[in-house]
């Protein structure tokens, strides 16, 4: 079970950093966020992936969305 | 042959060799799911006789650990100063630029404050009972802060600009900061180490637990809350501006 | 997989370093720098992991149930929430870079103007 999540996990960031557009890459980097969630969880650790879920589906697709909307002309 | 394109084959043995020192390195470490950390088992066994907190890892990061927090707090504030620097006075959008409200509907306004205040509650919840279940400041803090932002998702700007007014969230991040900091130093004037645990444990699985934990606690939540709050209403009027320039009449 | 936790550790940070190296485009750049400060939560949290043992809350157990490692659990999540702020630092650098130059594209910004 862990390495079957350890193994999409890795996956999950490699498709992250070979995404180009960074819209597109916001996407990505939630479901790899809640991948990194459910490993947490399965590796007993419940404060972490509270916070990581907090982060990853709040936090950083609001400020790099805005970032984004900023600087494209 | 382009800059990029030499970094990348420039880059790629140099990352090779990374990654082959990495797995030599981690190679001598316990296989997984036998480690041998005494000090992990320690603070396991004493938490709950000692501190009377059920979630050990609460007890570790405002207790046993709290340099560290103080650290991290600190990182968190110098990086808020960093963006507030940089972003602040550069084209900030009033509320007379954006004229219209671009919410309209009225389902979506009161179902949407219902669930910014719903989220609100949980966060207040999760900090609250962060000694007891998984929890805690950091957590709760990350969660009140982004309850506050869907009020600018489902109630125009408008409303947005009437909670996040700096002259209110400043205050209340230096606040934060500064309680921690104070409270460490009321035990070190009072002659107990600096962040000692004053008032007793209390009793384990109830709100009264772990002493003056909590009051840490407390004012982690308070300046994380701040500090994410801060953040966002520096980007979202980034947002607004290019939004503007883009829909208005230039 | 008595080793592979820390090998695709080691995996994800390398890449996340590659895709910092040969970015396009700034906001890409800090995308990949999350990527590989995450590489570093899962390699904390493998370390300190035991097994069968439960996650160290202990309400309602007796005192001598076995647990994973709470230390390196109390590092990762106070980094999870700090990585925030340093992220949207670097996002305003690229903000600030944008305005100056006009472009987010790191080979286009090289050199002083004067």
């Amino acid at each position: 079970m862990i390495a079957v999540v350890l193994v999409l996990s890795a996956l999950a960031a490699t498709a992250v950093v070979l995404c180009l557009d960074p819209l597109r890459q916001i996407v990505l980097s939630g479901m790899y966020g809640l991948l990194l969630v459910i490993l947490f969880v399965v590796l007993q650790a419940p404060d972490v992936a509270l916070s990581m879920l907090v982060v990853t589906t709040v936090a950083y697709p609001l400020i790099v969305l805005a970032a984004i909307r900023r600087t494209r002309r | 042959m382009n800059r990029r394109a030499i970094r990348g084959l420039v880059a790629l043995p140099a990352i090779g060799v990374l990654g082959v020192l990495l797995a030599w390195g981690t190679s001598g470490l316990a296989p997984f799911g036998h480690f041998h950390g005494f000090y992990g088992q320690l603070l396991n066994a004493i938490t709950l006789p000692e501190r009377h907190t059920t979630n050990t890892v609460t007890a570790i990061v405002f207790d046993y650990r709290g340099i560290d927090t103080m650290g991290e707090e600190l990182i968190l504030f110098a990086a808020v100063v960093g963006v507030v620097l940089l972003l602040r006075g550069a084209g900030k959008p009033t509320t007379r630029d954006v004229a219209q409200d671009e919410v309209r509907s009225d389902a979506l306004r009161y179902f949407g404050v219902a669930g910014a205040a719903l989220a609100v509650l949980v966060g207040l919840w999760l900090v609250a009972f962060g000694l007891v279940t998984p929890g805690g400041g950091f957590q709760g803090g990350v969660a009140i802060a982004s309850g506050v932002v869907v009020l600018f998702l489902t109630a125009g700007f408008r409303s947005w600009r009437r909670v996040g007014k700096e002259r209110h969230l400043d205050p209340l991040e230096g606040t934060g900061a500064a309680a921690f900091i104070t409270l460490g130093l009321a035990t070190l004037i009072a002659g107990a180490p600096f962040l000692h645990n004053f008032l007793g444990p209390g009793e384990a699985g109830t709100l009264f637990s772990g002493g003056s934990l909590s009051f840490l606690n407390w004012a982690v939540a308070l300046e994380v809350a701040a500090a994410n709050v801060v953040l966002y209403t520096e980007f979202l009027a980034q947002y607004v501006v290019s939004l503007v320039r883009d829909t208005g009449d230039e | 997989m008595h080793y592979l936790p820390y090998g695709i550790a080691a995996w994800i940070f390398c890449v996340g370093i590659y895709g910092a190296i040969v970015s396009r485009n700034l906001i890409h750049l800090a995308m990949c720098l999350a990527v590989t400060q995450s590489s570093t939560y899962i390699l904390l949290l493998s370390i300190g992991y035991r097994k069968n043992a439960t996650a160290p809350v202990f309400k309602g157990f007796e005192n001598r149930t076995k647990g994973v490692d709470p230390v390196v659990q109390a590092l990762t999540l106070t980094d999870i929430v700090v990585s925030v702020t340093v992220i949207a630092l670097i996002l305003a650098l690229a903000l600030d870079a944008h305005k100056d130059a006009g472009t987010v594209d790191p080979d286009e910004l090289v050199g002083l103007r004067g």
